[in-house]
């Protein structure tokens, strides 16, 4: 067996652990940390339900973005739906035999990576090209669209191009989680293509990407508006109670 | 007017484009800073604290460890720039600061610095940068110019509220002695007297009676206007303008009108005689919830069943999304009405019940218009149903009135512009930013002025129509077009024996 084997093996532990336990202790937080008001954006859905149409409306069609700008909401939406897909069509190299609907999204997966090589060139042209958006730019926002249209662009190299040994890749995927490692193919592209994966699930707990946890935490999204109804009182708020004469 | 030069009124766009950037617009000092009473007065220190950088950052940790907001805002922003066309100061000024997402990165570069892994070892890579005095004064100022008036939460696909961004900056600010005077000295005022005017009980009084006596003369009728009543069904809390300011006393005088018609007992409290609650503005929970504390000691004192707010936008937030909250629960009320109900909510009810005779003829002399105030559109509620906040004020001015128009629909109900005032922004030192962050409100007026003829503005805000009065003039506009909305009521009522000559 390869040092190149062992050192991607070692890495995608490491990552692996860094996203789960980053994105873990993320979301543990935004858990219990206290909303101690209300402050749904109004109007606001009265029942739990409601709330759930509300997010379920954020989440799978960006309905607030929508409204807010077509541009930004077409690219984003080509790019996220693609990504999902891509995701879905990756599966197969983590599961053996293969679910039904991991082999059914295969060719939309395929195809899928141009949409989000398209998505993602729209907004980085957006974020080069429009004034406002440029100007609330940092470094990061830019190479962490690059880094996503390295990974999308060296998959599509592997799909279409350069077709690696995905049998055997496969294989290595399979041999990291049953700890019984075999050789990783050796092949430039894939190497590269693995390697932005590995960045891109280091840097997700730490970055921007925490809007993906972080929406549904969302106190403006997320609230019931049943203030009259019901009192709703954080912990530390309740402490102060206690010096209250009536 | 003298001084009326000093400020540059932004033109009408021809058709709403977005504006290029003007960078540094709108930089300066800010409002005037706290003196060292109106700090001390709240329980903030007097002045800027020596280890001041170190103070905000201690102080900024507990805020990030006690609101859910500040914490999944400051991390989530994508940068994704859908709101950064939707603040009317942005849209006014042209600084790029006053962009929502740049607003927000104020704070959260700071944020970024000291409290993120990659802020602590990559600064330049994700625009962390130290708190620095340059940094303190820079927020001072430009939080300064958000009314939190929460239009770009409407906007962002994750909610992100600068209004929440807003207060915590202005909470940390005030807690390292760096405070705003306008919103401190006030609510010092408050504790003090009761209410933001400092109109003390005697003085009260003697203006309530002035205004009985107003209102006999007009109608003929003996309509109160009761202080201080023990046993009333009802308490009254309203923003303290409504008891000298134009056009706000006509709005009180029509919910005397009303409650006399409606043959109810109510009262107003000398102790709680202030439905604004500044401590919301200031990011202040502690002084907020202060401030409410009065409202549930005067209805305990005075044995009241229910509570109805007057007019204000900001104070219905406070009310109806955190008074339950801050000074609930409300067991010792008559839990068959809302507690607390609007008193537009009150109104709506009384005209369906029929309990008013309305002559709506008496406001044919005007075409209006109703602007949807950003507290009450984007952060409460009216009539137990999504959007009631929207259809509850229109569909009692409807019914007063023969003559209404909406102003665009992209510039009202949950997508209304502020009117430039809000966020504890009423005070002559931002005159500036207040008539620029009119702007896009002057334009929608503009356009039914010029398709309808309408020719007033109706509100339900106290800082809206203080605001509007003073705006207005500097967009060519008749200040006397502001009206409240219970100003447009009382002009309809006609009282039990009220004699009304027609051919007036
Ligand atoms: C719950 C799942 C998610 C939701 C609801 C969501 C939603 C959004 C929305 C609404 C935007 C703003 C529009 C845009 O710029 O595209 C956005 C931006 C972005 N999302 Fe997601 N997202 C999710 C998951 C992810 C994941 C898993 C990634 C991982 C790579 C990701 C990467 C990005 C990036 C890089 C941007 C910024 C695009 C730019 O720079 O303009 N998102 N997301
Ligand atoms: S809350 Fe209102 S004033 Fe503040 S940044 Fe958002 S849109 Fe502008
Ligand atoms: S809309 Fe929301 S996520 Fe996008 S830049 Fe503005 S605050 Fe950030």
């Amino acid at each position: 067996m390869g040092i190149t084997t062992v050192i991607f093996a070692l890495l995608f532990y490491i990552a692996t652990i860094i996203l789960f336990a980053g994105l873990g202790y993320k979301i543990y937080q935004y858990a219990t940390t206290p909303a101690p008001l209300k402050i749904p954006t109004m109007p606001a859905p009265r029942t739990k339900g409601g709330v759930v149409v509300r997010m379920l409306g954020e989440v799978v069609l960006f309905k607030s973005l929508f409204r807010s700008n077509k541009w930004i909401w077409l690219f984003g939406y080509v790019f996220h739906v693609a990504l999902l897909l891509v995701t879905i069509r990756h599966l197969r190299y983590f599961v053996e035999p293969t679910w039904w609907w991991i082999d059914l999204a295969q060719p939309f997966g395929k195809y899928a990576g141009f949409a989000m090589l398209l998505g993602l060139a729209g907004l980085l042209v957006r974020r080069i090209a429009v004034e406002r958006i440029r100007y609330i730019s940092a470094p990061s926002d830019y190479l962490m669209l690059v880094l996503l249209l390295m990974i999308g662009a060296t998959g599509l190299m592997m799909s279409f191009v350069t077709h690696t040994d995905i049998v055997q890749f496969k294989a290595f995927m399979l041999g990291l989680m049953y700890f019984d490692w075999q050789p990783i193919p050796t092949d430039f592209v894939l190497l590269a293509h693995l390697s932005g994966v590995i960045l891109l699930m280091v840097i997700f707990p730490f970055s921007k990407l925490l809007h993906a946890p972080g929406v549904f935490f969302s106190p403006t999204r997320n609230q019931v508006d049943n203030s009259r109804e019901q009192r709703h009182i954080a912990p530390w708020a309740a402490e102060l109670e206690a010096s209250r004469s009536r | 007017m003298a001084g009326k030069k000093e400020y540059t009124v932004p033109e009408f766009r021809p058709y709403p484009v977005i504006p290029i950037l003007q960078e540094d617009a709108m930089v300066g000092d800010g409002p005037f800073i706290a003196k060292p009473n109106h700090q001390e007065d709240l329980g903030f220190p007097g002045e800027l604290v020596e280890n001041w950088e170190e103070k905000a950052i201690e102080k900024m940790g507990d805020m990030l460890k006690k609101y859910r907001s500040l914490q999944v805002y400051l991390d989530s922003c994508v940068k994704c720039g859908a709101c950064t066309d939707k603040c009317h100061y942005m849209i006014g000024s042209k600084d790029p600061k006053n962009m929502p997402v740049a607003r927000q990165d104020l704070l959260r570069s700071v944020y970024r610095r000291y409290f993120t892994f990659a802020g602590k070892y990559f600064p330049k890579l994700v625009g962390a940068r130290d708190l620095t005095r340059d940094v303190l004064d820079e927020w001072y100022n430009y939080y300064h110019q958000c009314s939190q008036c929460r239009r770009c939460s409407v906007f962002c696909p994750y909610g992100i509220d600068t209004a929440e961004i807003s207060m915590a900056a202005r909470e940390i600010m005030a807690a390292v002695g760096h405070g705003q005077k306008y919103c401190n000295e006030i609510i010092g005022k408050v504790f003090k007297i009761g209410n933001n005017l400092g109109l003390p009980e005697p003085a009260l009084r003697d203006t309530l009676e002035g205004l009985e006596e107003d209102l006999e003369d007009d109608t003929g009728v003996a309509v109160k206007i009761p202080l201080d009543v023990e046993g009333a069904d009802i308490l009254l809390v309203t923003p303290s303008a409504d008891f000298f300011a134009e056009p706000h006393i006509d709005g009180l005088m029509g919910y005397a009108k009303v409650f006399h018609e409606a043959g109810v007992s109510w009262t107003v409290s000398s102790y709680a005689s202030e439905a604004a609650n500044f401590g919301m503005f200031i990011g202040s929970y502690e002084n907020m919830r202060q401030v409410s504390l009065r409202i549930r000691e005067a209805a305990i004192d005075l044995k009241v069943k229910r509570i109805v707010f007057g007019e204000c936008g900001h104070a219905w937030r406070v009310a109806y999304s955190f008074l339950n909250t801050l000074a609930g629960p409300f067991d010792f009320l008559d839990q068959n009405y809302p507690i607390p109900q609007h008193i537009c909510e009150f109104t709506l009810d009384m005209i369906k019940k029929g309990e008013l005779n309305l002559d709506k003829s008496q406001n044919d002399d005007k075409t209006v218009t109703f602007h949807d105030s950003c507290n009450v559109a984007r952060a409460t509620g009216m009539g137990g149903y999504p959007g009631g906040q929207f259809d509850i004020p229109r569909e009692v001015i409807k019914a007063v009135c023969n003559n209404y128009y909406d102003m665009p629909p992209e510039t009202i109900k949950d997508q209304t512009y502020c009117c430039g005032g809000g966020g504890g922004l009423l005070t002559d030192d931002l005159m500036d930013i207040r008539i620029k962050g009119a702007l896009p409100r002057m334009e929608a007026l503009k356009q039914v002025v010029d398709d309808y003829q309408v020719d007033h503005l109706a509100a339900i805000c106290a800082i809206c129509k203080s605001q509007f009065t003073k705006v207005l003039p500097y967009y060519k506009f008749d200040m006397h077009m502001i009206v409240s909305v219970h100003q447009l009521v009382s002009n309809a009522i006609v009282l039990e024996g009220q004699e009304v000559d027609d051919d007036e």
